[in-house]
């Protein structure tokens, strides 16, 4: 058994030291915190782990412990005095359990409450609407609706309401909240709070189809100042571009041929009022697109507009557009790039 | 010989198989012990296939933003993975012990229903077929094992996989019922004189309570899955969002089935452990009363805890308050037995032989999946966890650490008994080994990937995430697995082909299994033992051994009845499978196979179960 200890030792050990490489601080540890809700849920976990840790380094020692005292010597055939049990020890170890769990069941009733009570007056509130595969945000009372990049205002509270139309989704900020489902037919909410500046990862969290694996998003966590220049920047409608291969993308973008005005909705433009898929009147300005899955640069967009199946297998996008079914409407080359550079502009 | 007592409609005589041989003699059996290995061995082939759809699984995950499975063919995969693992591998594995060893444990000749036996067998195999054949006939289940309403309706998930994926559930459910009606008669009629409730072996106690649990429990999922067939079929609205259904309804239905079921499939492994450690031990099980009341709560509590599977559908606060504590409270039972089990082992003179090396295995393992279901019971912290690779990892530590290290505690601990032979100790040894480690290094690094983010049931993972590196560790770790797995196989090949006879008790016993020849002969005991004590076979023999004198036996083998054999239970199974097909492709197959059932029905009913004039 010590042979086997010491074989183990140099594994482990290397273990701990790559979990510590790996970092507590991936994109979306749980354990690295920047809001209320995620280090109230930390906090929590750290309380069960430390005492769970106790109890199974206790009952693992006592196992190899045995393992050691009372294993069969060779040959040995002493009948060990028969014991059917101990009444006293069994009630103890019953009633200890009970009172420990009876104990640090305060601390998780208090978090549940904390966790699952909205505020009061929360400063935003944010409708978010669960799609295959992507998140929709809106706004309410003001007025602007955008996806897949989630703008809130550092240390305000913030009231999400959660709609679906379609299947489940959930909603999972890891640094700053634990999920919330989202049900077709039942609104949900949550309330969160970030408190330090900057860009967070989101993922979908309730399996909602072939691609649920590329249902993600970012958050970001704007300064006061920022939050209210970004929302007043939304709401502004978007121009028709004067760069003439812009201009190009735009014609296309409009034209019924390529219907992407039929899904996407283009604030300003009569023509693209299309609610399937995101609002991209500011597409420009997002970092990321396809639901947090790449970065918004001219390569990975025309790859996009290309043939979206191969980036996001069963999106509807590539399952309904025109486009992308009838051989006949494909998009040439020059089309997407001019797609591409439109969309771009759209800042 | 005799025909059948009214007239079929094409007039063909079907005879009574009296003493068939070769194939027909395991097409038409109705002995609990061929069936017991008729139900081992195939759930084992289906235990390889699920492992199969787990590595492929794993190598899809070996390394960040790889290509090698399709999205929707990953989709599948952990479908069928989780379904097969749970309700034709570890289910009816559990299902060959209640067969093969129940009977012998409380002095029995056979089950109270050999034939209803028989049909429990064939009906599983129907269901496996169905839910298997899904793979061939254009498309497996792609919604999950757990399959949420509404991504399982028509709307969303138009191809067939998620219809075989009902009618095998249903026609596995119809299996587990009938076997477990049978097995509490059983366990309630024919004990043998003196084999009172409190004498009986544990491991017949957790069998009676998961027979108990499974009757309450299946059908609340065959409504579930009737509800969501006539939407499917029929276009009817329970699960159908357009028409303002709310889909939580499929989650609690699907859960207050789902967690009973949990402890459908720990039960048994826990009456395994409980069996093999007083035996290698040399001592009775500590706190008998104990175990059999904590396992009596736990299956109680199994019923009040189902919303922790769903503290993040927004209960709101009070619900999850209730279910959190409910919760919180299994793990006091649960803590008991761990604890009897380390009384039971404590003093005692343990021969650490392969089935003691699994049982104790069980129980490392299954303390850290308790554990770590303690943690997630914090609903207020589990909002983290859910959905992630820690409760991945969490569930592989309760069914893959527990049941199925119980289960092969069961399988090295009964081989001698049920095959007459002995299997390799060095091979089993060696297996237990790498599955013990291979486990962990798989499993483990689970629980911190979860905490970093990372969620479940994704085909695929970035490379910033910082998650490469641990699931193309798990993944290999997981070959490993395999690897343990082909030693096993290997092992009972051999051992069974050519293994060194193992004599009626190798172990010196204490439960009545031990007290007939093995294999066991068709009518297992000559003379119905009377039972004086728990474990009374080993005060027997302790006291025996001082005036070393062998009764004789007083019943001659030709007076001992048997039922007989009989083709309907097969019959009746394939008429249900014949349904069940038809309710997938065309329902005049379903009016045909319900056709078939009805007719071999009466014809069972009609069928006496002793031919008269056959002796
Ligand atoms: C059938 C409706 C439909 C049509 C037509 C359509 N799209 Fe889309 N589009 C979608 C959907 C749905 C998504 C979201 C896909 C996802 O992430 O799952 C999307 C996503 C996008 C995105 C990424 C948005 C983001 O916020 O990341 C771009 C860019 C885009 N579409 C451009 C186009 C262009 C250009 C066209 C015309 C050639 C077009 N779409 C036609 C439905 C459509
Ligand atoms: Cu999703
Ligand atoms: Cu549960």
């Amino acid at each position: 058994m010590f042979d086997t200890i010491k074989k183990f030792l140099p594994i482990l050990l290397s273990l701990l030291f790559v979990i510590a490489c790996g970092g507590f601080d991936g994109p979306q540890s749980t354990f690295d915190t920047h809001g209320p809700v995620a280090k109230e849920q930390a906090d929590l976990f750290y309380l069960i782990l430390w005492a769970g840790m106790v109890v199974l380094v206790a009952v693992e020692l006592a196992i190899i412990y045995i393992y050691i005292k009372f294993r069969r010597k060779k040959n040995s055939t002493r009948i060990p005095s028969q014991t059917h049990g101990n009444t006293k020890l069994e009630i103890m170890w019953t009633i200890l359990p009970a009172i420990f769990l009876a104990i640090v069941s305060v601390p998780v009733l208090s978090a549940i409450w904390t966790i699952g009570t909205p505020p009061k007056n929360p400063d935003v509130v944010v409708n978010v609407h669960g799609h295959q595969y992507w998140f929709e945000f809106e706004y309410q009372d003001l007025d602007v609706v955008t996806a897949n990049e989630l703008h809130i205002p550092v240390g305000k509270k913030i009231l999400i309401n959660l709609y679906s139309n379609n299947v489940l989704h959930s909603f999972w900020i890891p640094k700053i909240a634990g999920k919330t489902d989202i049900i077709p037919n039942q609104g949900n909410y949550m309330w969160i709070q970030g408190d330090d500046v900057g860009m967070y990862y989101g993922q979908c969290a309730e399996f909602c189809g072939e691609s649920h694996a590329l249902m993600r998003f970012r958050v970001v966590v704007d300064t006061d100042e920022d939050f209210r220049a970004w929302i007043s920047h939304q709401k502004s409608e978007a121009f028709v571009p004067n760069d003439p291969l812009e201009k190009s993308g735009y014609d296309i973008f409009m034209s019924s041929k390529a219907g992407c005005g039929g899904c996407h909705m283009i604030n300003g433009s009569k023509k693209a009022k299309g609610k399937i898929g995101p609002n991209l009147t500011h597409f420009g300005s997002r970092q990321h697109m396809a639901a947090g899955i790449l970065e918004n640069n001219q390569v990975n967009l025309r790859n996009w507009i290309r043939n979206p199946d191969m980036i996001k297998p069963g999106n509807i996008m590539s399952g309904q557009a025109a486009v992308y079914m009838d051989p006949n409407k494909s998009l040439t080359e020059s089309e997407v790039i001019a797609l591409a550079s439109y969309l771009q502009s759209l800042k | 010989m005799t025909t059948i007592p009214f007239k079929l409609p094409l007039n063909i005589k079907l005879y009574r198989p009296v003493s068939p041989t070769g194939v027909w003699g395991w097409l038409t059996t109705v002995d609990h012990k061929k069936i017991g290995v008729l139900y081992g061995v195939t759930a084992f082939i289906m235990f390889l296939t699920g492992g199969i759809e787990a590595m492929l699984i794993r190598t899809q995950l070996i390394a960040p933003e790889l290509k090698i499975i399709a999205p929707e063919v990953y989709n599948q995969l952990f479908t069928m993975h989780a379904t097969t693992m749970i309700f034709l591998a570890i289910m009816p594995l559990s299902a060959a012990f209640f067969n093969f060893i129940i009977p012998l444990q409380i002095g029995a000749r056979d089950v109270a229903f050999p034939r209803l036996n028989a049909f429990s067998y064939w009906a599983f195999l129907a269901g496996a077929l169905i839910m298997k054949s899904s793979w061939f006939l254009g498309g497996s289940p792609n919604a999950g094992w757990f399959g949420y309403a509404p991504i399982t309706t028509a709307t969303f998930n138009p191809g067939n996989g998620i219809d075989f994926w009902i009618i095998g559930l249903q026609v596995l459910g119809v299996a587990s019922l009938a076997a477990s009606f049978n097995f509490i008669v059983t366990i309630i009629n024919l004990r043998a004189p003196g084999m009172t409730m409190m004498r009986l072996p544990l491991f017949t106690w957790m069998t009676f309570i998961t027979a108990i649990l499974l009757i309450l429990a299946f059908p609340v999922i065959t409504v579930a899955l009737i509800e969501l067939m006539l939407d499917r079929t029929f276009d009817f609205n329970f699960f159908n969002t357009k028409a303002g259904a709310n889909p939580i309804l499929w989650q609690h239905l699907f859960w207050i089935f789902g967690h009973p079921e949990v402890y459908i499939l720990i039960l048994p492994a826990m009456g395994i452990v409980s069996e093999v450690l007083p035996t290698f031990s040399r001592k009775p099980i500590f706190g008998y009363p104990a175990m059999v009341l904590a396992a009596s709560f736990i299956a109680f509590m199994g019923w009040l805890v189902w919303s922790h599977h769903m503290f993040t559908t927004g209960l709101g606060p009070i619900a999850n308050s209730v279910f959190t504590l409910t919760t919180m409270l299994i793990a006091i039972p649960t803590g008991v037995k761990m604890f009897n089990w380390l009384g039971t082992m404590w003093g005692g003179d343990i021969d650490f032989k392969t089935p003691t090396l699994f049982a104790v295995g069980f129980m490392s393992m299954f303390l850290i999946g308790g554990i770590s279901g303690v943690m997630h019971s914090f609903s207020a912290s589990d909002y983290q966890q859910q959905d992630t690779y820690f409760i991945v990892a969490h569930i592989h530590y309760v069914l893959f650490g527990g049941s199925i290290f119980g289960i092969f505690a069961g399988i090295y601990y009964w081989f001698p008994k049920i095959t007459g032979r002995m299997y390799d100790e060095k091979l089993g040894k060696l297996n237990f080994w790498i599955m013990f480690i291979g486990q962990n290094l798989t499993f483990f690094p689970m629980h911190w990937v979860g905490m970093q983010g990372m969620p479940r049931r994704i085909f695929t993972y970035d490379s910033g995430m910082g998650w490469a590196f641990w699931n193309g560790f798990e993944t290999i770790a997981a070959y490993a697995i395999a690897f343990g797995v082909l030693i096993f196989v290997i092992n009972m090949i051999k051992s069974w082909t050519g293994g060194k006879k193992a004599g009626d008790d190798p172990w010196d016993g204490r439960t009545l299994e031990w007290s007939i020849p093995s294999p066991p002969p068709v009518y297992n005991f000559r003379d119905i033992p009377i039972v004086k004590s728990l474990d009374d076979f080993w005060h027997t023999k302790q006291k025996s051994s001082n005036s070393n004198t062998k009764v004789k036996s007083k019943t001659k083998v030709s007076d001992i009845h048997l039922p007989q054999p009989s083709y309907w239970p097969l019959l009746v199974a394939v008429g249900l499978t014949i349904a069940g097909f038809g309710i997938i492709y065309n329902l005049v197959f379903t009016g045909i196979g319900i056709g078939i059932m009805l007719i071999t029905v009466c014809a069972w009913s009609f069928e006496p179960v002793n031919e008269p004039d056959s002796h």
